[in-house]
């Protein structure tokens, strides 16, 4: 039977084949084209490192990493908070209708992000948007208030968002990883008198530390990626005053709009890099912290 | 036990609360979507109107909202099928066979799923471009053949569900390969498959990026991409802009209400990894 064993290279060849067109040659001619310039119409010009150089003074580079991180940060954050409670609350109480609960939760994640995006623009946008209405009628607000000309609103609102599209994958990813933990750890640790503060510092965290990393790597890589909503919520350019412009649509700016396909190349390689950079210290950051990451 | 239930109290609060934020904007594009422009201006609507028809006539004489519809499904059906069947097939061979540069190759595999997709953009775009198959479905559809996470997942479950022996006893009987994989690998990790593939299509569906670049033949856009060209379309026409939304959105919640168990259940196949 042993003479069969090279069939595998027939199963796997379909997705190599397509990966080599469609996955690994745009890859390789991004990384290729950022050393020309280019404006896809005249001759390529080779410049070797010219885009990098630009690169790092660019200030809206700067402006958009920065604004991708603050955006990214700012969800994140109070994303895991919350799965972290809500796991808490759903795996050591007993939650009538917690199914329910839980896929209402998860329910903003399936839902196109351009129409989340333009969804929230109408709700917000204008005097007379629903949110200004509630405001003003409940009193809170005396005038109807611009949102989309307060730069710290718009990028609130969009980390708002994420927050709100991503918070019930992350409750659903995190008590998973809770309910692999052995309750006969948590049992031993309230019989030796622990709180129920300390058993969640000192075992539930630590053991679901793999799924936290987990979850903080492929957030990392999705929210540098930022560009479904910011580009829907407003004008597509970042507005108000660039405060939403994040790097991946000044890559679609320079490369679709501006046609500077190789300092568009440039930039997302730049962009790369930087994720690159972030997954691994977080990585190495979470993994330190505790030493319970054996494996 | 009453006293439990008292203490309970602020979470069912909190609980209810956060129930309202995920569902309320959805429930306004729905009533929105029914009430004419002046009245979502002026007032806040908290039930259906009358004005559904009219908007509808409306949004229908700008774009035509089916037409991204069907190109939306043109595209995600077999995209989601290639993924499914293809997805299923390359895990099998990783998982089932031995043959040299193995590791290396599924090594590339995995990798694939950390490298960021849209940053190769202006690549994808070129390439396309020189193929000619610019406004063409092909580079969304096909794609799908090499889909990194769908042969992560279902490697694991070919190595937990299908036993070697099972595959010696056809091959005693004279089965070819191919014929194991169709006839009796793929029924078994059928369940599995399934999971994959109703992600897959929700992630083809949303796919927005994509098609925004290679597509400009306004009859061939997709649901995304006419969503998001609507509000410079529509100005002020609320109404029409809310059903949109409401189309575009309630089809997928439709659809989440059947199949919300294995949705959920589904997500945690990886991260348990």
């Amino acid at each position: 039977m042993k003479n069969r064993q090279h069939y595998g290279y027939f199963f796997i060849l379909p997705y190599f084949l397509i990966f080599a067109v469609f996955g690994l040659f745009p890859i390789l001619y991004t990384f290729f084209l950022s050393v020309y310039k280019w404006d896809g119409m005249m001759p390529k010009v080779f410049i070797g490192f010219d885009n990098f150089k630009r690169l790092l003074t660019d200030k809206y580079f700067y402006l958009a990493t920065g604004n991708t991180i603050k955006i990214w940060l700012f969800n994140f954050i109070p994303q895991i908070a919350a799965a972290l409670l809500l796991s808490c609350i759903f795996t050591f109480n007993r939650i009538r209708g917690m199914k329910f609960f839980r896929a209402a939760y998860y329910l903003p994640n399936l839902i196109t992000a351009a129409s989340v995006g333009l969804l929230f623009n109408l709700l917000f946008n204008g005097d007379k948007s629903a949110v200004n209405y509630i405001l003003v009628q409940s009193g809170i607000l005396k005038e109807p208030f611009a949102f989309f000309s307060s730069p710290e609103f718009t990028s609130g609102l969009v980390s708002y968002i994420q927050w709100w599209m991503w918070f019930g994958y992350t409750t659903v990813i995190v008590m998973a990883g809770m309910t692999t933990v052995d309750n006969s750890l948590y049992e031993a640790a309230m019989s030796d008198g622990a709180t129920k503060m300390q058993t969640f510092r000192k075992i539930t965290v630590p053991l679901i530390k793999p799924t936290l990393i987990y979850l903080t790597i492929t957030s990392i890589i999705g929210g540098m990626q930022l560009f479904d909503v910011p580009a829907t919520l407003t004008n597509a350019n970042g507005d108000p005053q660039k405060s939403i412009l994040t790097t991946t649509m000044y890559i679609y700016n320079q490369g679709f709009k501006s046609y500077n396909y190789g300092y568009a190349c440039a930039v997302s390689v730049g962009l790369f890099a930087i994720i690159a950079v972030l997954s691994v210290f977080s990585f190495r950051a979470m993994r330190r912290r505790g030493d319970m990451y054996d494996e | 036990m009453n006293r439990i239930k008292w203490r309970l109290v602020p979470v069912y609060v909190l609980l209810v609360l956060l129930l309202v934020i995920s569902i309320v904007p959805f429930y306004l594009v729905i009533v929105n979507s029914t009430h004419s422009s002046f009245d979502i201006v002026t007032k806040l609507n908290l039930w259906i109107g009358g004005s559904l028809r009219d908007n509808y006539e409306k949004m229908q004489s700008n774009v035509n909202i089916w037409n991204g519809f069907k190109n939306s499904l043109l595209i995600a059906v077999p995209f989601t099928f290639f993924t499914g069947y293809f997805g299923a097939m390359t895990a099998y061979g990783f998982a089932k066979y031995r043959f040299k540069g193995k590791k290396g190759l599924y090594w590339l595999v995995l990798c694939s799923m950390m490298i960021p997709a849209q940053l190769s953009i202006v690549g994808f775009y070129q390439l396309n471009l020189k193929l000619n198959l610019l406004n063409s479905y092909i580079p969304f559809i096909f794609p799908g053949i090499a889909n990194a996470s769908a042969v992560f997942f279902l490697r694991g479950i070919v190595e937990q569900s299908i036993p070697d022996s099972m595959l010696e006893a056809a091959r005693m009987e004279g089965a070819t390969e191919f014929r194991i994989f169709n006839r009796m690998i793929l029924p078994c990790i059928m369940p599995g498959v399934a999971t994959m593939c109703i992600f897959n299509f929700v992630t083809c569906w949303n796919n927005y990026m994509g098609p925004l670049i290679l597509i400009t033949d306004n009859k061939k856009y997709t649901m995304p991409v006419m969503i998001a060209m609507i509000k410079g379309l529509y100005l002020s026409n609320y109404g029409a802009m809310y059903l949109a939304i409401a189309i575009a959105v309630v089809p997928i919640i439709i659809v989440y209400l059947f199949l919300s168990k294995y949705i959920i259940n589904g997500l945690t196949i990886g991260s348990d990894k």
